[in-house]
């Protein structure tokens, strides 16, 4: 518990397993956090043919076991538990689960991911576990020799709709758009449509599920006409899309309006030190492929983080001489000469002060936190506090500065 | 934990006296499997407050389907023979073990 970890990620799907094996192999101490066994979403999905380089025989469980063993080899530690709460104030980050445990980073990659979402269908609650289900691989042995519908038409509810199609004795698929329009990839379409156990219905909705103890039949509702059907069937899988789970992360770090961790290109939310990768970011695709993606972008981008923010402590807080901290860009030509003068400046103090020079350009982050908006910016540092500073190339002059650091000498 | 099938569940189960936990779960079912650890420390911890079960549906359907399990994970508790309480994948995603525990006490 006393560790400190350089890297913690929350939550062991393929994003966070990559961040894992990206954070390990740069040496970093990197631990992942997973409520259940390691793999996420994916880890039950049983028809996964899209992952580059495991198109044969490959699955769900069998990938992300590999994304697993291959972060461990490289010396990812992975704790269980359920993070409830999260504390980013300070620089030292601070996630709790469930359980009480509490475990400190420095930087912290969050991959909650995603899980399905639910309608809120009339009888859906009721007979969740007892033909309603989410999960086919979970529950699809209960339906052999059954009917069984699926709701939704993308490339979850497509892909896992034919594999249902091996254990039950029908298929049928509610489509809400026109005959032969789906939303999912067209390999898959392809597939489907030539698949004999599948049927389809197109134009419509569910409006009930109907069963006493067990599903007996669902209602469904033509959108074109507003007709109601009833159709007797004994299971219903559910694959309408998915909601991410940030409950926990409500005020800590900025989300949007469903849910979702807003992020830049590298994978950094608005806290500095914590990134945001898969499902449960806002982005355009939700894959394997893409989390996996985050979560390297977030190792690399936290592996950079701890570095300025190890030399930055080193050379600037905690020193015990005075530090005039210079902000500069090599683009600005107008820095080099107030370099040259600073340096000049700190020779004649002769270790009283020393110099720290910053490249705003590669630095973003502390630059931002000092309210630097002027390059080249000076600011003198006491005991790891700024005292005083000079905005621009005509305000630091050998004089200016002189004047500032006599009322630190 | 008892481990149940077509067999022994009737004796170990619906004619059994007392309370009797089952836990309804599949090799096949990542998150059955990423429970299981749990659920077996926490039958090692309670031992004594009820007779722990586990029943695995893969070659045990019907057996399932007669006690109205068609999803799994699924727990149940039955007292007497009785089916007295029912947590779903949600519920038990909701609560954790700590719910099924505190369930556990209230029943024991």
């Amino acid at each position: 518990m006393s560790e400190v970890y350089d890297i913690l990620v929350v939550g062991g799907g393929p994003g966070g397993l990559a961040a894992g094996i990206y954070g390990s192999r740069a040496r970093l101490k990197t631990s992942i956090v997973e409520k259940g066994r390691p793999g996420g979403q994916a880890a039950s999905t049983m028809e996964m043919e899209n992952y580059p380089g495991t198109f044969r025989e490959s699955t769900g469980p069998g990938i992300m076991k590999n994304f697993t063993e291959h972060a461990e080899h490289f010396g990812t530690e992975i704790f269980k538990g359920t993070v409830s709460d999260v504390d980013f104030t300070g620089p030292i980050k601070k996630v709790t689960t469930k359980d009480g445990e509490t475990y400190e980073a420095k930087s912290v990659i969050l991959s909650p991911g995603a899980e399905p979402r639910s309608l809120n269908i009339k009888g859906e609650g009721k007979l969740r576990g007892k033909g309603v289900s989410y999960c086919a691989t979970c529950d699809a042995d209960f339906f052999e020799d059954l009917d069984v519908i699926v709701i939704g038409n993308g490339d979850a509810a497509i892909e896992e709709a034919m594999y249902l199609t091996r254990f039950a004795e029908s298929v049928t698929v509610i489509v809400i758009h026109d005959e032969g329009t789906l939303d999912c990839n067209k390999a898959s379409s392809e597939k489907a449509f030539k698949n004999a156990k599948l049927k389809w219905i197109w134009n419509s909705t569910l409006e009930e599920i109907v069963g006493d103890e067990l599903v007996e039949k669902v209602v469904l509702k033509n959108i074109k006409t507003g007709e109601l059907t009833e159709m007797e069937t004994n299971g219903v899988f559910f694959f309408v899309g998915t909601v991410p789970k940030t409950d926990f992360l409500k005020g800590k770090i900025e989300l949007n309006e469903q849910g979702y961790i807003i992020t830049n290109d590298l994978m950094e939310t608005n806290v500095p030190g914590v990134y945001g990768v898969g499902d449960a970011r806002v982005k355009y695709l939700r894959q394997v492929v893409t989390a996996a993606a985050d979560g390297a972008i977030a190792a690399v981008a936290a592996e950079k983080y701890l570095d300025e923010m190890e030399s930055f402590r080193e050379n600037v807080l905690d020193k015990k001489e005075p530090v005039l901290l210079a902000f500069w860009a090599p683009q600005v030509e107008a820095c080099f000469d107030v370099l040259a003068n600073l340096e000049k400046k700190v020779e004649e103090k002769g270790g009283k002060l020393s110099l720290a020079k910053l490249d705003t350009y590669r630095n973003k982050k502390t630059s931002g936190s000092y309210n630097v908006t002027k390059v080249p910016t000076v600011i003198l540092f006491k005991d790891g506090e700024p005292v005083d500073r000079l905005e621009g190339a005509e305000a630091i002059t050998p004089d200016a500065v002189e004047a500032m650091v006599k009322k630190v000498l | 934990m008892v481990e149940l099938n077509k067999e022994n569940f009737d004796a170990e189960v619906l004619q059994a006296d007392g309370l009797v936990f089952v836990d309804f779960w599949s090799p096949k079912c990542e998150p059955c499997m990423a429970l299981l650890p749990e659920v077996e420390a926490f039958a090692e911890k309670n031992e004594g407050k009820a007779k722990f079960c586990k029943l695995d549906t893969a070659g045990n359907k019907r057996l399932a389907i007669a006690q109205k399990v068609m999803g799994i994970p699924t727990f149940v508790f039955y007292k007497d023979g009785e089916k007295i309480e029912v947590f779903d994948k949600e519920a038990i995603n909701e609560g954790g073990i700590a719910a099924v525990e505190a369930k556990l006490n209230e029943l024991a």
